[in-house]
């Protein structure tokens, strides 16, 4: 039997964009990004996909990836399959509306999982690089029912567990949970892995599955948010850099330093 | 179902002791408490914890409500789980706290859930709107370049706030509680994760999390031999050592050095970054630092938006100055 895996991913802001580029709506209380910067699949949901293609490299397994939202850039998120992600699940309704309370995507997340039907293993990035809320996964495992595993940096499938290396401050642990089970992927994974020409080619033609809310079962009055936006803003840094200038590098280091001593810094 | 009153923070105690990030949490707790006039709790988790909860209530806790078992000696998420939600339905509060620690990353969400509440998490700063007595969070978004404000309209209204934002609360050995014990039915049967296995990583110079001075290396080093200037500056120093994202995801240094958003949050009175552009994420973990000199070739980048010092040039050279000055100054200091 193969090894049933499923990867949420989520289409977010290129978090990459210059921070000239990046403005706020105050009335909508929303980010305006123009139209030159597309948007990207979130980096630790690319992470997520690549851990389970890695378990796929070793044995047989299916990766099914899904994600939700208003509107998809398809050729964006067209990456995923490129990558060797094996289906594409986009629930896609204009009654999604981009919210900071995570617990609307998990319910929607959740149904969706229910839906594709059995699952050994679901993996999804530690956090969006939108809200950086690091909840959703945490919501689906409740919502689920399911043992969690979160920040883990290599994953391992077998005898019917799941046994994961994760990040702690003071360096690293190994933790085992029955399967079916929920893993978050941090970066430190290692880096995702470049889909080929052909893939790409490949990927083009596969369609991926489409739903909509009314799919789910989902009615749209039950997605209300309790966790409201009051105000989004961009911070102002009130510090102004000094630079030190004049002369060549050793009189340069020299000045710092004596303003580090003088401030008592060091 | 009693109307929900006062503050509950959710702290952690170790070895006896409360964390300091409880004693964090208890502070902003107070604010919160005094400025609605209601009590403020806290709840632990653990085994023998008569000291622990002492010291919270020496810290300002009215009462503490606590789940003493030796099942939950050691921190272990669904056991956890089960006694903190017990804890929060006994104390009832109209606020909940927990600190954004390891532990609490993972704990507050699932617990919310188990609420039926939102979560507010991460957040820099809580304050309360009076009269409605509803909680103002706010907490960075889109990796730091944006902060947003929220207000939650269920109960509890629940945040987890970043650690060392808040200062720990002073204990008063005259203040006096009240202790509840919450019964709760822990059955190993709950667990379901298990830790095979801890790995210490070997910090070989000071804590960074804790380091007065900290120097850090990005992209710009242009690989691991980099480091190896950085890491005598450090020692000359006496400072911890870090690195970028961009640096630990080439592979250069371990990540454990990484600070950031999703490495480690740092509050020096100096940070030095070299070749560190200052990408938000970047700026998330080290927005703490008192003073912030950048090192940098280029003169747009980001970094020195943050910096009060910034150095235009050739790192290498620079370093190689510093080096030497920081081993003058410490044998002047050590021959008086």
């Amino acid at each position: 039997m193969a090894l049933q895996i499923i990867v949420t991913a989520k289409q977010v802001i290129d978090p990459e964009i210059p921070k000239s580029a990046f403005k706020i709506d105050v009335a909508t209380k929303r980010v305006v990004v123009p139209p030159s910067f597309p948007p990207v699949v979130n980096g630790f949901d690319e992470h997520a996909v690549e851990a389970a293609l890695r378990i796929k490299d070793s044995q047989e397994a299916k990766v099914t990836v899904v994600a939700i939202g208003k509107t998809f850039a398809l050729e964006i998120m067209r990456k995923l399959l490129a990558m060797g992600a094996d289906e594409l699940v986009l629930v896609q309704d204009p009654a999604i509306e981009e919210t900071i309370d995570s617990r609307v995507a998990s319910h929607i997340l959740a149904a969706a999982i229910k839906k594709i039907g059995a699952f050994d293993l679901i993996l999804c990035g530690r956090q969006a690089s939108d809200w950086d809320n690091a909840q959703v996964p945490l919501l689906l495992t409740e919502a689920l029912g399911l043992p969690c595993v979160t920040i883990a940096k290599r994953i391992e499938v077998r005898d019917g567990a799941v046994r994961v290396e994760r990040v702690i401050p003071e360096g690293q642990e190994v933790v085992e949970a029955p399967l079916p089970a929920l893993v978050t992927v941090s970066n430190e994974l290692g880096l995702p892995r470049y889909p080929t020409m052909r893939a790409i080619m490949a990927a083009n033609r596969k369609r991926p599955t489409l739903w909509k809310l009314s799919d789910l079962g989902i009615d749209p009055a039950d997605l209300q948010p309790s966790l409201h936006l009051v105000d989004l803003f961009v911070p102002v840094s009130d510090r102004q850099c000094e630079f030190i200038e004049g002369g060549d590098e050793r009189q340069i280091a020299q000045q710092l330093f004596q303003k580090l001593r003088e401030a008592r810094l060091i | 179902m009693p109307e929900a009153t006062g503050v509950l923070v959710l702290g952690e105690g170790i070895a006896g002791r409360l964390t300091s990030t409880t004693a964090e949490m208890l502070t902003a707790g107070h604010q919160l408490a005094a400025a609605m006039d209601e009590p403020l709790g806290c709840g632990l988790v653990g085994y023998q914890l008569e000291a622990a909860a002492e010291e919270a209530m020496h810290c300002g806790a009215d009462k503490v409500y606590t789940v003493d078992d030796p099942l939950v000696a050691e921190y272990q998420v669904e056991l956890y789980l089960a006694a903190l939600t017990q804890i929060c339905r006994t104390a009832a509060p109209r606020v909940l706290l927990m600190a954004r620690t390891q532990s609490g990353r993972d704990l507050a969400p699932r617990l919310a859930a188990r609420l039926g509440v939102p979560l507010a998490q991460d957040c820099l700063e809580v304050t309360v709107d009076i009269p409605s007595k509803s909680l103002l969070a706010t907490r960075p978004v889109y990796g730091g370049n944006a902060m947003a404000r929220v207000r939650s309209t269920a109960t509890p209204q629940f945040a987890t706030v970043r650690p060392k934002v808040y200062p720990p609360a002073v204990a008063d050995p005259q203040r006096r509680g009240e202790v509840i014990a919450v019964p709760v039915a822990l059955d190993p049967a709950m667990v379901k994760t298990r830790v095979l296995e801890v790995v210490k990583e070997e910090t070989a110079g000071i804590r960074l999390e804790d380091a007065k001075i900290v120097v850090a290396g990005g992209r710009g080093l242009g690989g691991p031999e980099g480091f190896q200037p950085l890491e005598q500056l450090a020692k000359a120093l006496g400072a911890g050592i870090g690195a970028s994202r961009a640096a630990v995801d080439s592979g250069w240094v371990p990540y454990s050095w990484q600070i950031g958003l999703t490495g480690k949050t740092i509050t020096p009175d100096l940070y030095i970054t070299v070749g560190i552009s200052g990408a938000s994420q970047h700026i998330a973990g080290c927005s703490g630092a008192k003073c912030i000199v950048a090192i940098n070739k280029d003169r747009d980048a980001n970094i020195f938006r943050y910096a009060r010092y910034g150095i235009v040039g050739d790192w290498q050279k620079i370093l190689s100055v510093l080096i030497e000055a920081a081993h003058e100054f410490r044998q002047s200091a050590d021959t008086p």
